[in-house]
């Protein structure tokens, strides 16, 4: 993986000074709260509605099992013993105070980490694929053009004050693990007919309150062009992003009200004008980049036999692990949805003992999901069954990827300042009603996503099964969608109807998988089902 | 406290500036003020005849004054461009980058914080028309990229 140099270091460094000078400023009250906001939320700090939050940044998702320590130590020291793991592949504090984050900062800082643009209208964390550099249908690994974009991204002096935060997200392979065309800017590393590599900009995606799937803006932008195309891009939109309401600042309403014909010929200007900058780094950059994201010593000659002979086991290899493009290798997820649990929370003692496993099972590598699980990305498959057993003895062996109980949630009422209702509760109940109906199973891949509220940060509007929580009348309310996806074949749910109070949406859940039970035809998901028959058969199980 | 710094070695010029939209019939206008809705690409014809354009930030959340002076530097502007508004120490930094060379703040500025705030970085990582060389240009051995 990645290692800063000096200059990269000495950047991390300077802002933890910067940030110890500003929090100063504000303790001694020399800088007003209105004044300091702006400040803390460029560095992923919050103020929630009990206290503190700190959203750290985990570039493109990829942390080695040193860094997991001190993410787990930071849980201990500064925090109630508790890290939670976000759909932008990055890990939040909830409960820190404001004069110990300088502090926190230069705890990372020593293991290469930081806070940096984690919040703020800013261009935020690069997020990738998962399996980058392991996935068998990668084109290339995607994480040393995400780096490339972190470091031009990082404190970009005209991108300080956008309309509103931006998200990039970059993938290399045709299955889309990153829910790469709903964000800002989405790259897909492609390659063209004469065999050169580039990149495909999707501009214009998001979810939020008016979800977008982006379209595709340019096919093929070479290379030694990508960082100019994306300033290009971002400067056309903080030129004229709407700015008169926060609710249509996103450059997805920018791209939809020009028209994506419009707004790319105004990008294509502004890339034209930008070449004669000399704005792009040489090539020998990405090049200095690529070798810290080789493939690690993969062993030759293993055999990719498993004795499945233990039952529990076999069912966690078949649920939880995933193809490898070498030869006696998987990739190992570590579900953080233990049924009635929390979406994507994990213990002080989890989350160091993961970045061990790390290092003892995965070349010193882990990943973070947007769906909120740890990827063990590099894991032999002799010794997958003892890595089990150490998952299983500390209560991380829960045998549920991609299914119902795989939910992921927003932190919802119960921590942030936005919501309009609890998240939490509900993907428990819905956890826990499925796993003891045993039904879990019989459904296999079932993706559903819970918001607190319409800024949709649990991706409610692309769960196969999506809920949103909303305010009635000072009740809270929970509206169900069906068929939205995140996946290369991405679209937005619809809404079934009227809203259920908490138990009436467990039930009403339940009801949509029957009608799916019911109706699937052999090889069909739920998607796949619902796209088939449609909303009515749904709607009248749910309704009667 | 600092009313008006300046990174400048000739005379401030202190004559009145006109808008954008007036700008192109008034052309013995020397100063002109861009609001943020103002395309700074109106006034390249007439840069020779400009000695100083001020950008209005009226919030310090709306950062569209930075890619006008980004713009006008890019386009070969070596006049004085000057932030005025809700200007503050924490962004003179990134101003500075994106060829404010003048900051005339509602509130002014605490001397020290702002010393503080323009020695901070050593290095950028982009590259701008400030004549710093990015750290892929040290890492590649040219320093004058």
């Amino acid at each position: 993986m990645y290692k800063y140099d000096n200059y990269d270091q000495q950047m991390v460094d300077t802002r933890v000074e910067e940030f110890r000078d500003q929090t100063r400023r504000r303790l001694s009250g020399e800088l007003p709260e209105d004044k300091f906001r702006p400040l803390r939320l460029m560095n992923g700090l919050y103020l929630q509605l009990h206290a503190y939050m700190l959203r750290v940044a985990v570039p493109y998702g990829t942390l080695s099992g040193a860094q997991m320590k001190v993410l787990g130590d930071i849980a201990d020291k500064y925090d109630r013993g508790y890290g939670h793991f976000t759909t932008r592949q990055n890990i939040q504090y909830n409960w820190i105070k404001l004069e110990e984050a300088p502090d926190i900062l230069a705890d990372l800082a020593k293991v290469e980490m930081h806070a940096i643009q984690t919040s703020g209208n800013c261009i935020r964390n690069i997020s990738s694929d998962h399996f980058a550099g392991a996935a068998a249908d990668e084109l290339i690994d995607p994480r040393p053009y995400a780096e490339l974009l972190r470091q031009w991204s990082s404190f970009h002096p005209e991108f300080c004050a956008l309309p509103r935060k931006f998200k990039i997200a970059v993938i290399a392979s045709d299955t889309d693990r990153a829910a790469m065309r709903l964000h800002d800017i989405g790259i897909q590393i492609v390659k063209n007919d004469a065999g050169e590599i580039g990149a495909a900009f999707y501009v214009g995606g998001g979810m939020g309150r008016t979800p977008m799937v982006a379209p595709c803006i340019n096919e093929f932008v070479p290379l030694d062009w990508l960082i100019t195309y994306s300033e290009a891009c971002l400067r056309v939109y903080n030129r004229y992003g709407r700015r008169d309401n926060k609710y249509k600042a996103r450059i997805k309403i920018l791209v939809h009200e020009l028209g994506k014909d419009e707004y790319t010929r105004q990008v294509e200007e502004e890339f034209a004008h930008l070449k004669s900058q000399g704005i792009e780094p040489p090539l020998a950059e990405l090049e200095r980049i690529k070798p810290y994201f080789a493939d690690p010593a993969f062993k030759a000659g293993l055999s990719d036999g498993i004795d499945r002979s233990d039952p529990d086991f076999a069912l966690w290899v078949d649920r939880n692990t995933i193809a490898h493009k070498a030869p006696g290798y998987v990739s190992a997820v570590i579900s953080l949805k233990p049924v009635g649990g929390i979406p994507g929370d994990a213990s002080a003692d989890q989350i160091r003992l993961m970045g061990k496993l790390a290092t003892d099972y995965s070349f010193d590598e882990c990943r973070v999901t947007h769906t909120q699980n740890i990827v063990l990305p590099h894991v032999e498959k002799a010794r997958l069954k003892e890595l089990f057993d150490v998952l299983d003895a500390n209560g991380l062996s829960t045998p549920n990827l991609d299914t119902i109980e795989d939910i992921i949630a927003c932190p919802g009422l119960d921590y942030c300042s936005l919501a309009n209702a609890r998240s939490i509760p509900v993907a428990q109940k819905i956890s826990e009603r499925f796993a003891s109906t045993g039904k879990t199973e019989t459904l296999g891949e079932l993706k559903l996503k819970i918001s607190g509220c319409i800024n949709a940060c649990g991706h409610h509007h692309a769960g196969h099964i999506g809920i949103l929580g909303v305010d009635r009348k000072g009740v809270e309310n929970y509206q169900l969608l069906l068929g939205g996806s995140e996946a290369e074949d991405t679209s937005l749910g619809k809404i079934t109807g009227p809203g259920f109070d908490e138990d009436g949406i467990v039930d009403a859940v339940e009801r949509a998988t029957d009608v799916y039970l019911a109706k699937r035809e052999e090889g069909e998901r739920f998607l796949d089902t619902y796209r088939r028959i449609g909303m009515d058969p749904f709607k009248e199980a749910i309704y009667g | 406290m600092v009313e008006l710094l300046r990174f400048r070695t000739d005379e401030p010029s202190e004559s009145p500036a006109v808008t954008v939209d007036c700008f192109g019939e008034q052309t013995n206008a020397g100063a002109v003020r861009i609001e943020p809705g103002d395309d700074a690409r109106e006034l390249l014809p007439h840069l020779a005849h400009i000695t100083r354009v001020e950008v209005n930030f009226p919030v310090f959340g709306d950062g569209r004054g930075y890619s006008a002076a980004r713009i006008l530097r890019e386009a070969g502007y070596e006049g004085e461009i000057r932030a005025v508004g809700d200007v503050a120490v924490d962004q003179l930094a990134a101003l500075r980058r994106c060829g404010f060379d003048a900051f005339q703040p509602d509130v002014p500025m605490n001397d020290a914080d702002a010393d503080a705030a323009l020695a901070r970085w050593d290095n950028v990582y982009q590259k701008t028309t400030d004549g710093r060389a990015p750290i892929w240009a040290l890492r590649h051995g040219n320093a004058n990229a």
